[in-house]
């Protein structure tokens, strides 16, 4: 290796190691992130596409803002901060770990001096008598010393919580875990989506990107229902489920009951209530204003029926009580729209207790058809989301690494005291590598209790 | 004694404590320091007590839940937590200055619930049917009210700081010299920071473990979810700013100013100008 290269790894070296490089990155990542919350992820709906102009839509897609926390510029910065995070922790942890492993035992004059706190006084008994009152204080006021002579003098050394100062470098793992948590979720995992009719069932999913998948397993919804408040606001979503092998009900997965926020999991699969529909059928009859030449319409939600005029028809909306709407009226009523052949819409109510209101519909509005409602045959459907994601343990493992961490690095000190018997005088000091006022409280506290101990004065 | 009837008590008391804070700063008189923190002790049990009283009142309508479903209850809930987190500052501290530039954003949060929104108990939707949503609310307001104390003390900060550096000395103005000294105010926004951090960590947590159980998936880039990440980072890079030569004093104290906002948006902005998996009462999603 040249002297040049080394030079230049040097250089990288130090750059990935600098505090300013993670600046830079968390400052960029939070601005940049803006991007996605404002321009819709995912296929862009056709809505947002006629707000903004070609070349934007065009420049969008170039740049990968409609898929942006996947695009290579935005995994790079992830990529970035994680190298920064390994190499921070790397070029510090050595320092770090001799402080734990190897601390100062003894309290040398330029210790003394780096030390914020610290208090002296005279004592007149012998050292070795010192040495172990001044050990008994400690292990009970503190914690248990190690003792050291040194040059004729006496050391003692106690500290508390020492690995705390490991903390944040657990924070720091804890962000690589969930990172490898969320790669193995999208790599040996998916999420799909499968509508059920009642009454069937499924063995097949659609994944997000396309993809079908094989359960292994059937499917049965056997029921879904809707209950709602008084005022009308829902209460509950519900499916009736049942997991079928070989076409056989498994025994504690048979008319599973699955709500919004409380999934069923059968073999690392989960299914969640997410919407629901009404698939079931409209029934209608088209005759001329006297009645005569009757035919049948059968529609469902999605799909429209052209009548002998030339005109197309759909249901809108339909109720088994129009009184709910129209309070002097009862029974079953449909909403239908009817386009023109020349274009043109109109919605209509069509009743089924009332015919003579759908014929006078029809000629109040001049039109040569009369549409009578004969009722509706329901079926609903249940939407579920489908989850496989191996990596959701690993994941909650580097959240709870986290917390521990972050409480560690916030809210524990690496306290440390020292005391050394010299000439007749012992001198206490110590530091703590946080929340420096409390300390010099409690450290205040702790020597004037060790004078009063030794020498009975009550004044530092 | 309805719950209506003591949130408006615990505006008023509010009110008057941040104009006694007010008047505390522009008169020096202990006294009145005095009597705007007591005020804020007294509007803040009328106020927990409002909040307990909403919620039985709930149960007593048969649709019982935690107060804090929807954004009346949650403006309320943020303004409880703010004046919390100030008051045990205070018991700690003890800077009572600090006050004139908290009670505001309490104040602020409690006004606008009374007078510009719908306080009705509405049933819970299917979505909020959870004891997460207990967890999850809780642990990110918490962080979120530290941060407006964050953000008061880093405002006192500046001005502090422009002040010292015009070249006037302390004890000259009279206002100025209530404000504690520049390094205690930095050292108090680094702690109240160490508190909303670790909050709004366990916030995003649990979210994300709500997400999870509720629809599969932990993180889904739904904009509540990144936004609630750019506080965080924003936070983050707060945090390495203290190691970071150049970044500390007036810089770190701007970076408090622009999380906080930060947070406002994540709060009231992604739910405003925004849509996704957030917004409750809109219809469609479960």
């Amino acid at each position: 290796m040249t002297i040049k290269q080394r030079d230049f790894l040097h250089s990288m070296w130090d750059f990935f190691c600098s505090l300013k490089l993670t600046m830079f990155l968390l400052i960029s990542l939070a601005v940049i992130s803006i991007i996605g919350t404002i321009i819709p992820q995912g296929p862009p709906p056709p809505e947002y596409l006629v707000t903004i102009s070609q070349t934007k839509q065009q420049l969008y897609q170039a740049l990968g803002f409609f898929d942006m926390y996947h695009s290579w510029w935005f995994v790079l910065l992830l990529y970035l901060l994680t190298v920064n995070l390994v190499a921070c922790s790397i070029k510090r942890l050595p320092h770090i770990w001799k402080i734990i492993s190897q601390p100062a035992l003894v309290l040398s004059s330029g210790l003394e001096q780096s030390l914020a706190n610290k208090a002296s006084f005279k004592c007149s008994d012998r050292p070795d008598v010192l040495k172990e009152k001044l050990t008994t204080f400690l292990s009970s006021e503190f914690a248990r010393p190690v003792v050291t002579e040194a040059d004729g003098d006496w050391h003692l050394f106690a500290q508390k919580t020492p690995w705390c100062r490991l903390s944040v470098y657990f924070v720091h793992l804890s962000v690589i875990v969930i990172f490898i948590g969320a790669m193995i979720g999208s790599l040996f995992g998916y999420k799909g989506f499968v509508n059920i009719l009642e009454g069937q069932s499924i063995s097949k999913v659609m994944t997000r990107s396309g993809k079908e998948i094989d359960l292994g397993f059937s499917l049965r919804c056997d029921q879904f229902s809707v209950a709602l408040y008084k005022n009308g606001a829902p209460k509950e979503f519900k499916s009736i489920l049942t997991v079928l092998e070989n076409g056989v009900p498994v025994p504690d997965y048979t008319n599973a009951r699955v709500i919004v926020n409380d999934p069923l999991t059968y073999k690392g699969i989960t299914f969640y209530q997410s919407s629901y529909g009404n698939a079931g059928s409209y029934f209608f009859t088209v005759s001329g204003l006297d009645g005569k030449d009757s035919i049948p319409v059968t529609l469902d939600t999605n799909t429209s029926a052209t009548l002998p005029d030339g005109s197309t028809m759909s249901v809108v909306e339909a109720t088994d009580d129009v009184s709910q709407f129209i309070p002097n009226l009862s029974g079953p009523a449909a909403q239908v729209e009817i386009r023109g052949p020349q274009g043109g819409s109109e919605k209509v109510v069509v009743y089924a207790n009332y015919p003579e209101m759908n014929i006078q519909h029809a000629r109040e509005h001049k039109g040569a058809l009369v549409l009578q409602y004969k009722g509706a045959q329901k079926q609903m459907y249940t939407g579920l989301q489908v989850a496989k994601d191996p990596g959701v343990w690993i994941v909650w493992l580097g959240c709870a690494l986290m917390v521990l961490g972050i409480y560690g690095a916030f809210l524990m000190s690496h306290r440390r005291i020292w005391i050394r018997i010299q000439n007749g005088h012992v001198t206490i000091g110590g530091n703590a590598s946080k929340n420096q006022a409390a300390f010099e409280h409690y450290f205040g506290g702790l020597a004037s209790k060790l004078k009063k101990q030794l020498t009975g004065e009550e004044q530092l | 004694m309805t719950s209506s009837l003591l949130f408006n008590v615990n505006t008023i008391a509010y009110l008057i404590s941040m104009l006694l804070f007010f008047a505390f700063m522009a008169s020096r008189a202990k006294a009145l320091g005095t009597a705007g923190i007591a005020v804020a002790y007294f509007g803040l049990l009328a106020q927990t007590g409002a909040i307990a009283l909403r919620w039985k009142e709930s149960y007593d309508m048969g649709v019982g839940h935690a107060p804090l479903s929807n954004l009346y209850e949650s403006v309320v809930f943020f303004s409880w937590t703010i004046v919390l987190i100030f008051a045990l500052l205070d018991l700690k501290y003890k800077y009572r200055v600090i006050g004139a530039f908290v009670m505001p954003f309490a104040l602020l949060g409690m006004t606008w619930a009374q007078l510009g929104m719908n306080s009705g108990i509405e049933p819970l939707v299917p979505a909020l049917q959870s004891n997460w949503l207990l967890y999850h609310v809780i642990t990110c307001f918490l962080g979120y009210a530290a941060f407006a104390v964050a953000c008061g003390i880093s405002i006192m900060y500046l001005i502090k700081a422009n002040h010292d550096e015009s070249g006037q000395k302390a004890g000259e103005s009279s206002i100025m010299s209530m404000f504690p000294p520049i390094r205690v105010l930095d050292d108090l926004n680094y702690r109240a920071i160490m508190i909303g951090f670790p909050l709004l960590t366990l916030g995003i947590i649990t979210g994300a473990a709500w997400a999870n159980y509720a629809w599969g998936t932990y993180w889904s880039w739904d904009p509540k979810e990144t936004w609630s990440l750019i506080v965080w980072f924003v936070y983050a890079a707060f945090l390495h700013a203290r190691f970071t030569r150049g970044w500390v004093g007036k810089r770190a104290a701007w970076l408090s100013i622009i999380g906080f906002a930060a947070t406002i948006f994540c709060y009231l902005g992604v739910n405003l100008f925004l849509s996704g998996l957030h917004s409750y009462g809109g219809g469609g999603k479960m």
